[in-house]
């Protein structure tokens, strides 16, 4: 996957965790947290989508890296460059 | 073998096999009952629908709010606002002899009639409102403590303090007489700072709804299935033995039977234990009126009554109910949409009842007892609403027994054991419990308290 397409599965993954959010002017470098009051259980559902959709294996301890959508997409990138 | 096995087909057990077979985990819902929902479910009789546990869901929150309970279980399940098909409540009110306080989903009305009732007591009521802890920031550090003594303490009215205990207590205090300060927070938003609604069909279509989707994603769900024992090797619990003899294994086990229950089923002998199960156990008398209540006058969605000044939260041990405080709850009296109706206007009363007394009578005594009850409850209630029972076409009841069949709680227990289990964990390895004796009680948190252990000890654990 390009960074274009892990970008777009993200915002997907967002569009089912918060079908009532608009989430298409999101901006990439600002935290989800300050735009979409996601809480530490969306942030779970992230990872479990990640890995149910994909088979991509998140840590606990770099849960951090899914913060904004530019680090989310740069911490994904050598995870999922092969799928 | 099973990637999870759940105790118990209630609004706990139900959510947490929606959250995990979600996420592709091979569940098994074992449920002693023939029909789901524990605590909140339903019967029909003489072509009349019933609920059993559900007055109203508290915790409302109007479409669009992420940050309460309803918001976060709804985005969990993957509901659309709409499918809980929520109407809020009209109005409802906590009487006592001599003062009456309204209260409805906004607490600017609880606020007026407080500075109308209890001059003064204004700012002492925003100092409580202060300390009230959210949700989140609940542990086992500050749950303790006794809700009397810091609200004695904050309001300086024993009245005051009375009334606001009582719609808490009604609705979800598994502790007799004092309240636990934790459970009292979570009380006091679900209620006062969240509110009341429910849907027009009641609680089975929020059962139908989790039950379609649990199904949906290949969850199965074995009804009359009650499990006789867990077994664990070692420290580590392993599978259940079934009431029929059957085996099933699990690499995790979550049970909403409550904690004693739960405890007996891993051959943990009670006296063993710390604590003891909950004692508080209703009936409720339920008349059919001819006419929608507000036809014959009765306006609110919920009355909570109480007739003296100080409010009694405890088993009843001398008779075996106990009818001087009560909860009058109409069906009718909610918001539906486009002045929708339900057909017959229904009238719910529950008072306090005791177990033992209810579970050990004869079949005839048992009869005569429900009729006596009825009236007596009744009675009782009218002293504070319009009296309503020349409009009664039909009557049913039901009793600690009938709650014991439909949650096999110790003592026909509503709200569970006094001492909540926040973390979930038991003894054994892989075994936790959700539900009732986790911590939150009420429809809203139930769910939650499966959600939050299907997070916490499955799918974080995994990651």
């Amino acid at each position: 996957m390009t960074p274009a397409e892990i970008r777009e599965e993200v915002l997907d993954i967002l569009r089912d965790i918060a079908p009532d959010d608009d989430i298409s002017d999101i901006d990439d470098a600002k935290p989800f947290r300050e735009q979409l009051e996601l809480d530490s259980m969306d942030f779970l559902d992230i990872v479990m989508e990640l890995r149910k959709r994909h088979r991509v294996q998140i840590p606990e301890e770099e849960y951090t890296e899914l913060a904004s959508m530019a680090s989310t997409v740069a911490y994904l990138e050598p995870k999922m460059k092969d799928l | 073998m099973y990637d999870v096995i759940i105790i118990g087909a209630g609004m706990s057990g139900l959510a947490a096999g929606i959250r995990l077979a979600y996420y592709g985990q091979n569940v098994c819902i074992l449920e002693r009952h023939y029909t789901i929902g524990g605590l909140n479910s339903f019967y029909r009789m003489a072509g009349r629908d019933f609920d059993v546990g559900l007055h109203a869901v508290t915790n409302y929150a109007p479409k669009g709010d992420r940050r309460g309970p309803l918001g976060r279980l709804l985005r969990q399940l993957r509901f659309k606002w709409e499918e809980f098909a929520l109407c809020e409540q009209r109005g409802s009110m906590i009487a006592f002899p001599d003062v009456s306080l309204a209260f409805d989903n906004d607490i600017e009305l609880l606020k007026s009639e407080i500075a109308a009732k209890f001059p003064g007591k204004s700012d002492a009521f925003e100092r409580l409102l202060g300390s009230i802890i959210d949700y989140d920031d609940i542990s086992d550090d500050n749950y303790a403590g006794s809700a009397r003594d810091i609200l004695g303490e904050t309001l300086g009215d024993p009245l005051l303090v009375e009334m606001l205990l009582c719609p808490l207590m009604w609705y979800g205090n598994a502790r007799e007489t004092d309240m636990d300060w934790g459970q009292f927070c979570i009380m006091f938003r679900s209620i006062f700072l969240e509110g009341f609604a429910r849907p027009l069909k009641g609680v089975r279509l929020l059962l139908k709804n989790l039950v379609r989707k649990y199904r949906e994603l290949g969850g199965e769900l074995r009804l009359r299935n009650g499990v006789q024992r867990i077994v664990h090797d070692d420290d580590k619990a392993v599978g259940v033995v079934l009431d029929s003899g059957e085996e099933l294994q699990a690499r995790k086990i979550i049970s909403s039977a409550g904690w004693f229950e739960t405890m007996r089923m891993c051959g943990q002998p009670q006296e063993k234990l710390e604590g003891s199960p909950g004692v508080l156990s209703f009936i409720e008398s339920i008349s059919v009126l001819n006419q929608q209540p507000r036809d014959v006058g009765f306006d609110p969605t919920i009355v909570f009554y109480n007739d003296s000044n100080k409010f009694h939260w405890e088993m009843p041990r001398n008779e075996i109910c106990d009818t001087r405080t009560g909860v009058i709850c109409s069906p009718n009296n909610f918001v539906y949409p486009g002045d929708v109706q339900l057909d017959e206007g229904f009238m719910r009363i529950t008072t306090l009842a005791n177990f033992e007394r209810w579970t050990t009578m004869s079949d005839a005594d048992y009869q005569q007892a429900k009729l006596k009850w009825y009236d007596q409850a009744v009675a009782s209630a009218v002293r504070f609403i319009p009296d309503f029972r020349r409009h009664i076409v039909a009557t049913d009841m039901f009793t600690p027994k009938t709650i014991h069949r439909y949650t096999w709680h110790d003592n026909g227990a509503v709200y569970g054991a006094p001492e909540k289990r926040l973390s979930g964990e038991t003894h054994l390895k892989d075994l936790y419990i959700c539900g009732t004796d986790q911590g939150f009680v009420g429809i809203i948190g139930s769910i939650v308290s499966g959600l939050s252990i299907a997070n916490r000890h499955v799918l974080q654990a995994a990651s």
